[in-house]
Order: C-alpha cells, then structure tokens, then sequence
C-alpha cells in the first residue's frame, strides 16, 4: 500500500461523488444500527450494563499490570506459550518464526484488526507465506487487495454485484451470479479445502481471562474454530487491553457485544481457550504498539476499554457516508479516529475532524468510551502541537475573532443573512466546500437574538 | 531489556491509579417460561428447538428428517443405534465427511438460544463446526434465564475448550443479506427433553 494518503475530506469527496451509492451505503449501515437498538431494548436494565462494562474495563485498566502477569502464569500453567510484542514489527517477527519452526508456508486466519494494524499479511506475504483470511467479508476484500472498510462487516463497502464478480475471477462462479446463498456457498467450498489443509491456524481475541489464563473467539461462520481446531499450531494475537479480570465478567461483555454490534442476542460461537489440543500447540501473543503510551494519556486511555463492536461506526453521519477508506487506518470510524493519533499523529491529524461530534458514537458504545469527548480533545491536541494546515488554523482563529465579539457575530449574522438572499451566488459555488453536495439553506428572515427580543423583550 | 520487561513497566509507569470494581454487573432476568423464550430465540437465529418426552421421540424425529443421510455420529448412548460413523477416529480431519452430529449440550440459556458444550461433551474440538448438521440435545430443566446464571455455571477452564453455541453458522458479509451455513453447521436442531 503506497498509494499517497489522501486526507479524509479529500477521499470521502470522492466517495461522495456517486450518490446513489452514497445513499444505499449510509441506509445499510443505518439498518445494522436499527437492529442494534431491537437487541438493546430487549434488556431492560441495558444501561447498568453498560455501566458495568465500563467499570470492569475501567478496573482493568488500572490494574493492567498485575493481570497481565497473574494471565501469563496462568496461561503458562495451562500449556500455552505467551509472547510479549513491543510492536507490530516484532509481532509479525514472531509470527513468522512460529511458521517456519514448523517448516509451512501457508497460514489460516480468522478475524483480527491487530493483524491489520501490523500490516501481518503484507509482511508475510514478502517472506513467501501465503495468508487466507477466513471470515467471509475479510476473504472477499482479501481477493480484491483491499484492506476491510469495516472492523465487523469486512465487505460493507461492496455490493453483491462486486462480490460475484470477484468471485468469477477468484473462484470460477458463474458470471454475473449476486445470488448471496449462491455465492456463500461457493466460498464455503473454497475455504473449507483451506480449513483441511493448513497446519497453523491465528485467530484474534475478543476477551483473555487473567484469573483463568484462558480466551473467548466470538465468530458468526464459525471460521475461528473450524482454523484452530484442525490445525496443529493455534496462534493467537491480542492488543494487551482485550484482558479482563474474571470469568463471570464475561456475563457482562458477551451480553453487550453482538447486540452492539449486529443486533444477534450472541455471535454463533463463543468458544473459550483455554489448553492445546492434545498434540498441538498454543501461542498468545500480547502485543504493545503505542497502547502503553495512550494508556499514559489521561484524556485518551479510555479508548483502550473498545471491545471493537463497531456500533459507533454503524450510527456515525460521517462513516455512513463516507466509507471506512476515507480513514485510511485499520480502525476507521470514531473510535479509529481517537485511536488512530496515538500512533502517528501527523499521519491521522484529520481524522478526529472528521466527526460532526454529535456525540450519537458515546450513546451507543457499550463501554461508555467518551469518544466525541475525545475527538474533540483531540483536535485541540493536534493544532497546538501544529499538526493542523495553515488553512484550517486561519479558519478556526478568524472564527474565535467572530465569536469572541457579541457586535461582530450580530453584523456578520445580518451580513451573511443579505448574502444568501440577495446574492445566493455568493455562497453557492465551487468556492464554498459546504456548497458541495448539498444545497445551501434558506436563510432565516431574522437572527434569534432579534426573534427573541422581540417576543420576550431584553 | 526484553520487550516483556519493557511492556510491563511501562504499564506500571502508565495505567490509572488503582480503581476498585464496586459496580453490579450480574442481573437478574425473568421468563414465564424460559423453554419458550429459549426456543422463540433459538428459532430467532436461525435454529429449531423442539420439547420431546423420551428418546424414542427424538429418534423417530430424527429419522424421520434424515431419512436416507448416512455419516452419522452419535455422542449419545441413547442414540447410539442412529449412528454410522465412528468417533474414535485420532485425526480430526477425518470428521470432513460428517453429515449430521449429535451431541449432547450442559444446559441452555434462554435470552439469547445458546448452549454450552465443552470438552466433557465433545471427544473432538471440531465436532460441531465440521459437521453439515447438528444436533444438540438439552434437558429442558437445565435452560437458565441469561448469560450471568451461566457463567454462574461454567467453569471455563475445567477443559481445554467450550464454547456458547447459538443457532447454525451464519454469515451476513454479502451485502446483509443473511445466509445460513456459512463455515459449520447448516442447520441446528435441538431437542429439549423433559
């Protein structure tokens, strides 16, 4: 991937350029975010949930310390090897180690945003290690060479018209099929030869267990399981946050998680880890990249209780309409936004703009990360340390000029209100990014300030 | 300094000031009748739960319904005489023929139709996933009412693997549109026994 970067409003403008497709994009999102509030309003006592859930992440957080050391022990105990990883570089390291201890060229893996976050496939793709991704959505985007445009609906960007024709290429269906049973079969035969055939399997993890030493795969096609348990070597690759303190904790999370993120009561499978196979071999790998340092951070560290739901993406006015590649981040939507800076705030400067900060993501998460709070700290974080264009920085400080001054926003009030009725052109050009894809709206005949002195008096 | 001593003091160095959990996080949720609400939900997500008397019914059901399938595994004792297909086999691969497995499940959960089997019910990890079909069989005593009664149940580590299983798989990656039958099993029956 060394296309330039294109910031956020320039890919999303593209995005935007067909709005048919625009529509159909932000209507799919929004009926997964319609689903979600089905599950939700199933659970009356769904708020204290959430509180709980955020409590427990909040506990773990501080005490991050000792259970990553009691879940090593544990794990230890229980047969499994742990690795530590500082980055994604080292991770991938030690990935790849593990394959050719093993002597194979060829791995399995089911769902896992960290291994995106570390570029896995890429790094061992140019040491001659062959990668299936297993997760329908993620296979797809895998043949096309896209990366997933959503952390749960892999495919979320593409229509069944892409699908099968990606398919006709990849895996000789009939052309022109969109028949989605058609289809998913297809890829069932496909990956079930890759299931039989290799002997190391990864997976991700939704949740390590410190007081057992064990794991929790939450999957839908049952990929995770149908990998692992017919291969010889389980790797598993977790961000250290994914760890909670105790088992029955699990209650809590397994309940908020797939009716956060799909509106299902569950996933399909929720299958605990816990020792090898007999005869096999099990590998945890805790890896860092950046989060000890957003740990650090007093305003960001709670970004780091995600249980990568997605639900904030699903509801986001921003993400529907502009595509999880216009974040250009393994993690896109808002909470890719307020974790994406912590790991290079230069490259992701734009992405806590990109949010209308309506604040719909913080409602619906369901571990109460503040994440509009967040995004909007950080947009402070990044102009002070100048990691915000010229342009921008003029903007935002001739406004400050303007709503720092009672008289000036009054006379600029009036002024604009002229303009728009008397000289729409004006503002309804090219020149004016808010023109772009969107009417201008009428302007009101008077400011509030006028309606309500003249209804109520000073 | 290794990358573990490096990670684990910078969380030393980083995290919060210790927070104790003093939060409730176990809830009580109340059916009439957590059968029904097991098997509305089940039914939900894509499986079938079907309240048998005896053995026999579920073997007459079962026959009825596979009529012709061969490459039968039974885990059950009671319907052992269904089965065709042995598992005592060493390598797991060697299910990949497997049409329909029957299992045995701990006990059900009523709020979101899934059941916990682990290890002490499956000679093979693989078992329920590999298979074209799957059935599963529950006492209708053991369905508790949500996921906080089952973990009150489970000791996750007693062995090496369980797992929740919540219908047959499934997948919505094309477009939302949901198609059962994804990776495992393409269909989930589960007899509820008296």
């Amino acid at each position: 991937m060394n296309t330039p970067i294109k910031d956020h409003a320039t890919a999303s403008g593209e995005f935007n350029k067909d709005e048919d497709y625009v529509n159909w994009h932000d209507e799919t999102l929004w009926f997964v975010r319609s689903k979600r509030d089905k599950a939700v309003f199933q659970i009356p006592e769904w708020e204290q949930l959430r509180e709980a859930g955020s409590q427990i992440k909040n506990h773990g957080l501080s005490n991050m310390h000792d259970l990553l050391v009691q879940f090593e022990e544990k794990a230890t105990q229980n047969g499994i090897k742990v690795h530590w990883a500082a980055d994604g570089k080292e991770h991938n390291e030690i990935v790849l180690s593990i394959l050719k201890k093993q002597g194979v060229t060829r791995m399995v893996k089911s769902k896992s945003m960290l291994t995106e976050e570390c570029h896995l496939n890429d790094f061992l793709k140019e040491k001659g290690i062959e990668v299936i991704d297993s997760d329908l959505g993620e296979r797809i985007v895998q043949m096309r060479n896209e990366p997933p445009s959503h952390i749960v609906l892999p495919a979320i960007h593409l229509k069944k018209a892409d699908v099968g024709e990606t398919f006709h290429i990849h895996l000789g269906t009939e052309k022109g099929a969109t028949d989605p049973q058609y289809l998913t079969e297809a890829a069932r035969q496909h990956l079930r030869d890759t299931f039989l055939t290799r002997k190391v399997a990864l997976t991700g993890v939704n949740f390590a267990i410190a007081e057992t030493g064990g794991f929790v795969v939450c999957t839908n096609e049952g990929n995770a399981d149908m990998g692992t348990h017919l291969a010889d070597v389980h790797i598993a690759s977790m961000g250290f946050e994914k760890i909670i303190p105790k088992a029955e904790h699990l209650s809590v999370f397994l309940r908020l998680l797939a009716r956060s993120a799909t509106g299902q009561p569950i996933t399909t499978f929720s299958s605990h880890f816990h020792k090898p196979r007999e005869g096999q071999e099990m590998h945890i790998i805790l890896v860092d990249n950046g989060r000890t340092t957003q740990l650090g951070r007093p305003d960001f560290r709670n970004s780091l209780k995600c249980i990568r739901c997605a639900a904030c993406m699903n509801t986001c006015p921003v993400y529907r309409r502009s595509g999880g590649f216009s974040y250009h981040s393994a993690v896109a939507g808002p909470i890719g936004s307020i974790l994406a800076p912590n790991l290079d705030m230069a490259k992701n400067a734009d992405l806590p703009f990109a949010s209308t900060l309506c604040g719909s993501c913080s409602n619906v998460c369901p571990v109460k990360i503040d994440i509009h709070d967040q995004l909007y700290k950080w947009r402070q974080v990044l102009v002070q340390d100048g990691h915000v264009s010229k342009v921008k920085a003029v903007g935002i400080n001739s406004m400050a000029t303007v709503l720092n001054s009672p008289k000036f926003f009054r006379t600029a009030g009036k002024l604009g209100r002229f303009f728009m009725k008397n000289a729409p052109f004006l503002v309804n050009n090219s020149m004016n990014p808010w023109y772009n894809q969107r009417e201008m709206p009428e302007p009101p005949k008077k400011s509030f300030r006028d309606w309500y002195i003249r209804e109520k008096g000073l | 300094m290794s990358s573990r001593e490096k990670i684990l003091s910078l969380i030393k160095q980083n995290q919060p000031e210790y927070k104790e959990l003093t939060v409730q996080f176990k809830f009580d949720t109340v059916y009439e009748n957590n059968f029904e609400k097991f098997a509305e939900i089940l039914s939900f997500v894509g499986g079938k739960a079907i309240a048998v008397n005896s053995y026999e019914e579920i073997k007459a059901d079962i026959q009825a319904h596979y009529k012709g399938v061969t490459n039968i595994a039974s885990t059950v004792k009671e319907l052992a005489d269904l089965a065709d297909f042995s598992l005592n086999v060493s390598d797991p691969h060697e299910l990949e023929t497997l049409n329909l497995a029957i299992i045995e499940g701990e006990f059900g959960v009523a709020e979101n139709g899934a059941i916990w089997v682990s290890e002490k019910q499956l000679p093979h990890r693989v078992l329920p996933m590999i298979t074209q079909y799957l059935v599963i069989i529950i006492k209708k005593s053991e369905i508790v009412t949500n996921m906080h009664r089952a973990y009150e149940r489970v000791k996750v580590d007693e062995t090496g693997f369980g797992t929740f299983i919540s219908g047959p798989s499934k997948t919505a990656d094309i477009e939302q549109s949901l198609v059962i039958g994804a990776h495992g099993a393409r269909g989930l029956t589960v007899y509820v026994i008296q």
